[in-house]
């Protein structure tokens, strides 16, 4: 599939935004003046549009965006629009509380957090319910959509908050867990995509021509002599080519990185600077890792070509 | 209306007989002109004289090479369009409403008014029947000439889509598959007419008619060896055949 830019852009950075808010929601402590807590506030809800408008980039007629939010009966897409603006009006709610009165309030707090964790599923689940793409079609995909985002979170939650333990546990070790918990589940996803092909559907150049039960089924001639629509966009294969490197420089910039600079920061107590190095790192390789969610994924239109 | 319709009323779609079709591109050349100046948008063309030239296209004429074990390979031409399935993953995905079907006849058609453009649609279509208009930046799909089949202006016999119209081998046949008794669920019926994907379960419309069984000559193969050998045993031949094998004792 063509790896849009602006689709890379807004997964990342809007995973990253929910994320920072559903911890925030869910009570990491912060730095407690009126100053901080807009900063922090506008930071996790500015993550979280910039992404959005950056996915209106993606759209033919960007004028139009508002229609998007009429058919959240069926459509993840619409549903993903939804969800986000609901989730923006309580998390300004929110804000404005916490500015005006110092104080944050739990139980608005954990509904945020719900819904943003809810937000990022919906985000997965535009890709996840395509069962044109096989690589794509699996619950492991809105896993690993919602592991990134809240991982991507506590990196940001490490940096700003004042939190040394979240839950019990030291603030270093639990982002060290979320990174490798994270991109575990990654693995195990693009295990599953390199093996996976047609086969979950069965479908191949005999089943999408019909022409399967009379013998092997070859491309002769295609329908016209360039590329067109179908090819660019559902068949891109210049994103293909440096696959593997690329997936070396996602788990090296979004992995390693991170893991040794919140080591660092447990042996140094330094969190705000090497964590937002960190954060930077982690996002650098999160759109590695989103080019290739992109580019490494088969359509089954393909099978026509 | 992103949400799809329980039943239709008729279920209008084609037929395409591959065993016909001779892959002249005829119908999607005149699908292209009649689409061009009717529903919508044009179908615009970007450098159309150019080094590159693409464009929008409702209906793309592939070709295969089908290879059986035991016999010669056969080529096919495979027209593809909008199969405008009665269980549309394009119609369910759009976050606008631009795309729906309709109750009345089952076409499935876009609003460009509405369609943002995001693309969503083409990607949950598993045929490629779903081209974004690379000048109008909205999508563009067969909307089985909804212009023409109800067209009270044209006479009667021009009322089906454009390529049913022009196929001049008369490959591609227009009708109601929800009337058992109309022609294209009789010729469904007696020659098996497939679905494409059927396990993408989005229960296509449009059936295809697959290739009748070639006759096998024994010959298998361009090289002497494998013709068959000819055998003459009256007239001159005969006489001929048997004096040049008596040849062969003499040597």
């Amino acid at each position: 599939m063509h790896p849009a830019i602006s689709v890379i852009f807004f997964t990342v950075i809007s995973g990253a935004g929910f994320g920072f808010m559903a911890l925030i929601g869910l009570g990491w402590a912060m730095p407690n003046s009126a100053v901080a807590a807009f900063l922090i506030s506008l930071l996790a809800g500015g993550l979280c549009v910039i992404g959005l408008l950056s996915s209106l980039f993606h759209l033919g007629h960007p004028e139009r965006f508002w229609r998007a939010f009429s058919q959240w009966k069926s459509s993840w897409l619409s549903r993903e629009g939804v969800l986000s603006v609901l989730t923006l009006t309580l998390f300004a709610i929110y804000a404005l509380v916490w500015m005006v009165t110092g104080e944050r309030i739990g139980v608005l707090g954990f509904i945020i957090a719900v819904l943003a964790v809810i937000t990022i599923y919906a985000t997965s689940m535009i890709y996840a319910s395509l069962k044109t793409v096989p690589s794509w079609h699996n619950a492991l995909t809105s896993v690993c959509y919602v592991a990134f985002g809240l991982a991507s979170g506590i990196v940001l939650a490490a940096t700003f908050g004042s939190a040394s333990s979240f839950a019990g546990i030291s603030v270093s070790v639990l982002t060290g867990l979320a990174l490798i918990a994270a991109w575990g589940l990654k693995l195990l996803w693009w295990r599953r995509a390199d093996g996976v092909g047609f086969s979950d559907t069965g479908s191949d150049a005999g089943t999408a021509t019909g022409l399967g039960h009379l013998g092997k089924v070859k491309l002769f001639e295609k329908p016209h002599s360039g590329e067109n629509y179908l090819t660019t966009e559902m068949m891109h294969q210049i994103g293909r080519k440096h696959a593997k490197k690329l997936r070396t420089i996602s788990v090296g910039l979004g992995l390693l990185v991170p893991f040794i600079l919140a080591a660092l920061a447990f042996v140094t107590g330094a969190h705000g600077f090497f964590m937002f190095v960190a954060f930077i790192s982690m996002i650098a390789g999160l759109f590695a890792e989103r080019w290739l969610f992109f580019a490494e994924a088969k359509h089954a239109v393909s099978l026509y070509y | 209306m992103t949400m799809l319709p329980q039943t239709t009323q008729k279920k209008l779609g084609l037929v395409i007989d591959l065993d016909i079709c001779v892959g002249c591109h005829a119908c999607a050349v005149n699908c292209k002109e009649w689409n061009t100046g009717g529903y919508g948008a044009a179908l615009s063309d970007t450098e159309p004289y150019g080094d590159s030239p693409t464009g929008a296209w409702l209906n793309r004429i592939h070709t295969y090479e089908v290879t059986p074990e035991d016999a010669p390979a056969s080529i096919v031409h495979f027209p593809k369009s909008c199969l405008h399935c009665d269980d549309a993953p394009c119609v369910t995905v759009c976050p606008t409403g631009a795309s729906y079907k309709r109750s009345e006849d089952g076409i499935v058609l876009v609003d460009e008014d509405m369609c943002i453009g995001c693309g969503l649609c083409a990607w949950s279509c598993p045929y490629g029947a779903r081209e974004m208009d690379p000048t109008e930046n909205v999508m563009k799909k067969c909307t089985l000439c909804v212009d023409r089949i109800y067209n009270e202006n044209l006479e009667e016999v021009d009322r089906v889509p454009a390529c049913v119209k022009t196929c001049p081998a008369s490959a591609r046949h227009f009708g109601d598959f929800a009337d058992p008794n109309s022609d294209v669920s009789k010729m469904v019926a007696d020659r098996g007419g497939i679905n494409l994907m059927p396990e993408m379960e989005t229960s296509p419309v449009n059936k295809y008619l697959p290739p009748r069984p070639k006759t096998r000559p024994e010959s298998t193969g361009c090289g002497s060896a494998s013709v068959a050998p000819a055998v003459a045993d009256k007239g001159v031949l005969g006489w001929l055949d048997r004096a040049l094998t008596s040849l062969d004792k003499l040597g």
